[in-house]
């Protein structure tokens, strides 16, 4: 790749963080959080994208960000209070920000319309006569002179007497008069005369002090200008004169040989610059014993806490790699087993080991794609801002667990469904804020986002203080869409997860925001295409929350190996409570095929996966088989009877869908240990529909 | 031998484009991400010049060069500072803070070099 290509590719990601320290920062200012680090930073993320941009000719992001950070400096300075709708101006700035630097990345416009009003909102914060003007000097506003090294004939020369005396100070910041000089013999010919006059003996030469100076005979075509900005480091720091001798010094005839001139000038240069570093070199001389040759070669670039960027198809070649480890390990052992090698055999306690070394590669491989859910989780302040603009209401946003970890296609793949559902959040959970204060509850609403990690999945929830959900209304609509029968018998639960199915939407028209044309069953597919399950809670008055269930990674999985019909199937582990061996007693038949279990006082459905699954036509007798109670979102239990069960074993899962394609009841397929193919249950798929077949045959 | 440029910015962009020019110039290049940072790299380095940030977390550019010159080791090495302001009172801080020289920001490779060389070569 080109390499400023790459280095545009590093300005829009650091952008993004700059971004989402910025809002961060900005939101903690917002809860009261006033230190004055925290303001620092927020001033530097502005700052930062402005010099970035400005080195990528971004101008439109140049100018936006100079008057935002203008605004910000008065906060800092303390000139401007952070006063509420101060800090919400600057969010919505941060808004705009955001939107030029995605303009800017695509190579498309801003909004010009809109960013231009938010530079006029942004100036009344800022000191009088704060103007765009400024960002636009800071653009052209080089400060060296281009300085001809080839003089032109036909220009007229003109010379100058320069008399430069330097002070201490110069020599302190590191500053030398031979480099000066060197400067100046390059903008034409020079004659230079030291006067050392002042220079004592070496007994009494203070090593610190300077006792030259020189004085330049210069014949230049630069300008007054061109010659004082060679001294522009030194300015203060020495005595300069600069005084035109007039245009017609023998030196500047105008037919004199350019190429001998130089020539001279240059040895003429040499000879006064070879002295002043005499002085230079001795107060060095004690300074630099450390001969920078001698410094160790180390590699160039951050040495403390690194990180590196990895192309994903690498990681994802790794993880395949490793995922193909643990089947051929998986081989091995049985071979080892049908080989009749004991346990203690040195040659199976070898493979103990090689099993638990191949389980730590693969947990240190996924941990490589596991990412915070902060970086979804930071684009929802603004989207509830959007939203809350759009409907007139008013939102607090509480997210918690942002540093909670997840497989980055997960995430990825998590933004579409969150924004959907904070959407309706807001959009149908909360009230509005004259309904909500004749409730009783404070004008503002809030949307709470939290992720934690719970028996080895993510869980996710989106909740809100809202009116909870109408389960007269939604079931009113369910039963004007044909999606239920106008007199079913429903419990509060079945009507709340309603709204999940296809064709349900509550807004009679479809309205701006929670619209576009997806309801919660997308939704729910979405979060059902990466192993997740969904769920409901609401309570009337005290709103509603969507928990989101997830698996860490995509690309592993803890199974029970059952058998079913002499096939081999994988339940995965985590969805499973107990197993048990189901006495013909306990299980009572209902109508339709249906059965239920009785385990501890409490009845379950009881589904034969054979059947489920269409392995067999006759259920397994009663008292045979093994059933695995299961756990589904939400806490409804089922019970799985199979054959056997043949042992617990982490397995690599290999998509169905990209393979061959989507079979209900089947989340995925992966490869054992012998070689063969087993599929992997989709626990809540069978239940739902052995209960939909139910239902039907009801 | 080359001469070793020590580089001390907290944006990355920044850092990889001075790295890529200073590199194309012939240049060895050490960097650091902020003057706490860039403190720590000069006890291994003896770079020949540093081109710092001013606006910068922990440390900033004029706290870090303080420090720089009050350091026997590398009290005389030139230091140039990187600036997005034009303006006359930021440079005098960086200079009385003992900054040999500026650099306006956005510079073009040719700019950095020159103002590298105008204080090293």
């Amino acid at each position: 790749m080109d390499p400023m290509a790459a280095i545009r590719d590093t300005f829009f990601q650091e952008c993004e963080e700059q971004l989402a320290e910025l809002e961060t920062g900005l939101l903690a200012m917002e809860a009261g959080d006033l230190d004055p680090e925290l303001i620092n930073g927020v001033f530097r993320a502005v700052h930062s994208i402005k010099g970035g941009a400005g080195a990528f000719n971004l101008e439109a992001l140049v100018r936006f960000a100079h008057v935002f950070e203008t605004a910000l400096d008065e906060l800092r300075a303390g000139r401007l209070a952070p006063r509420p709708e101060i800090i919400k101006l600057l969010l919505r700035a941060t808004d705009v920000l955001a939107d030029h630097v995605r303009a800017a990345r695509d190579g498309a416009e801003a909004d010009t319309e809109h960013s231009q009003a938010m530079i006029e909102e942004l100036r009344t914060l800022g000191p009088e006569g704060a103007d765009d003007g400024q960002a636009a000097d800071e653009i052209d506003g080089l400060d060296f002179q281009p300085i001809a090294l080839q003089p032109e004939p036909a220009v007229a020369r003109s010379a100058w007497t320069v008399f430069f005396r330097p002070r201490a100070d110069l020599y302190a910041k590191a500053n030398e008069s031979a480099r000066l000089l060197r400067e100046l013999a390059s903008l034409g010919a020079t004659l230079t005369t030291l006067d050392a006059a002042a220079l004592p003996d070496l007994d009494a030469l203070d090593a610190e002090a300077t006792y030259l100076a020189w004085t330049i005979e210069l014949a230049t075509e630069a300008d007054e200008a061109t010659i004082r900005a060679v001294f522009e480091f030194v300015d203060g720091d020495c005595e300069l004169e600069v005084t035109s001798a007039g245009a017609d010094s023998p030196q500047a005839a105008p037919d004199l040989d350019i190429a001998a001139l130089i020539a001279k000038a240059q040895s003429q240069a040499a000879t006064p610059v070879d002295t002043a570093p005499a002085i230079s070199e001795a107060r060095r001389a004690p300074v630099a014993a450390p001969a920078p040759s001698s410094a160790p070669e180390q590699p160039a670039g951050p040495a403390a806490g690194g990180t590196i960027r990895v192309d994903l198809e690498r990681v994802d070649r790794l993880i395949d790699l490793v995922g193909e480890l643990v089947i051929n390990q998986a081989m091995l052992s049985q071979r080892v087993m049908e080989a009749g090698l004991t346990r203690v055999s040195g040659v199976a306690m070898g493979l103990d080991e090689l099993e638990q070394l191949t389980r730590e590669i693969q947990d240190s491989v996924m941990a490589i794609r596991a990412q915070p859910v902060k970086s979804v989780f930071q684009r929802m302040p603004r989207l509830v801002r959007e939203v809350a603009a759009q409907t007139g209401k008013a939102v607090r946003l509480v997210t918690e667990g942002e540093t909670t970890e997840v497989d980055k296609t997960v995430i990825e793949r998590l933004a579409d469904p969150l924004t959907h559902m904070i959407r309706n959040a807001i959009d149908h959970g909360l009230e509005s804020p004259a309904r909500r204060e004749a409730a009783g509850k404070a004008a503002e609403g809030v949307v709470r986002l939290a992720a934690a990690h719970r028996s080895g999945r993510v869980v996710i929830e989106v909740g809100d203080d809202g009116g909870g959900i109408d389960r007269v209304r939604v079931k009113q609509i369910a039963a004007d869409r044909g999606l239920i029968a106008a007199d079913a018998p429903l419990s509060d639960d079945e009507i709340d997860n309603l709204i999940f199915l296809p064709g349900f939407s509550t807004a009679s028209e479809v309205s701006d925001i929670s619209g576009r044309g997806v309801g919660m069953d997308v939704v729910r597919r979405s979060i059902q295409a990466l192993g997740g399950r969904i769920s409901i809670a609401s309570r009337p008055g005290q709103g509603s929350t969507f928990t989101l269930s997830l698996p860490l990674t995509l690309a592993v999985l803890d199974g029970m190996v059952v058998s079913v019909e002499g096939q081999t199937l994988v339940a995965p582990i985590t969805a499973i409570v107990e197993t048990l061996q189901p006495k013909a007693q306990d299980v009572h038949a209902l109508g339709g095929g249906a059965q239920v279990i009785n385990i501890r006082e409490t009845y379950v459905p009881l589904i034969d996966v054979g059947q489920a699954l269409g392995y067999r036509r006759q259920p397994l007798a009663a008292g045979a088989g093994v059933a695995l109670l299961i756990e589904g979102e939400g806490g409804a239990r089922a019970a799985l009877l199979v054959d056997a069960i043949q042992g617990q074993r982490q397995v690599v899962i290999k998509s169905l869908e990209a393979n061959y394609r989507q079979v209900p009841g089947v989340a995925a397929a992966t490869i054992l240990g012998d070689g063969r193919v087993a599929l992997i249950l989709d626990l809540d798929t069978i239940v739902a529909v052995s209960r939909g077949d139910q239902r039907k045959a009801g | 031998m080359s001469l070793t440029v020590l580089t001390v910015d907290d944006s990355r962009t920044i850092r990889e484009m001075l790295r890529l020019t200073l590199v194309d110039a012939g240049y060895r290049v050490v960097q650091a991400e902020d003057g706490v940072h860039g403190l720590e790299v000069l006890s291994g380095e003896a770079p020949d010049v540093i081109v710092t940030d001013i606006n910068m977390p922990r440390l900033d550019g004029f706290g870090f060069i303080e420090e720089v010159r009050g350091d026997p080791r590398h009290r005389a090495v030139p230091i140039l500072v990187l600036t997005t302001e034009s303006d006359a009172e930021k440079k005098n801080r960086a200079r009385m803070a003992g900054a040999t020289g500026w650099i306006v920001k956005p510079f073009n490779p040719a700019k950095l070099v020159d103002a590298i060389r105008r204080v090293a070569a």
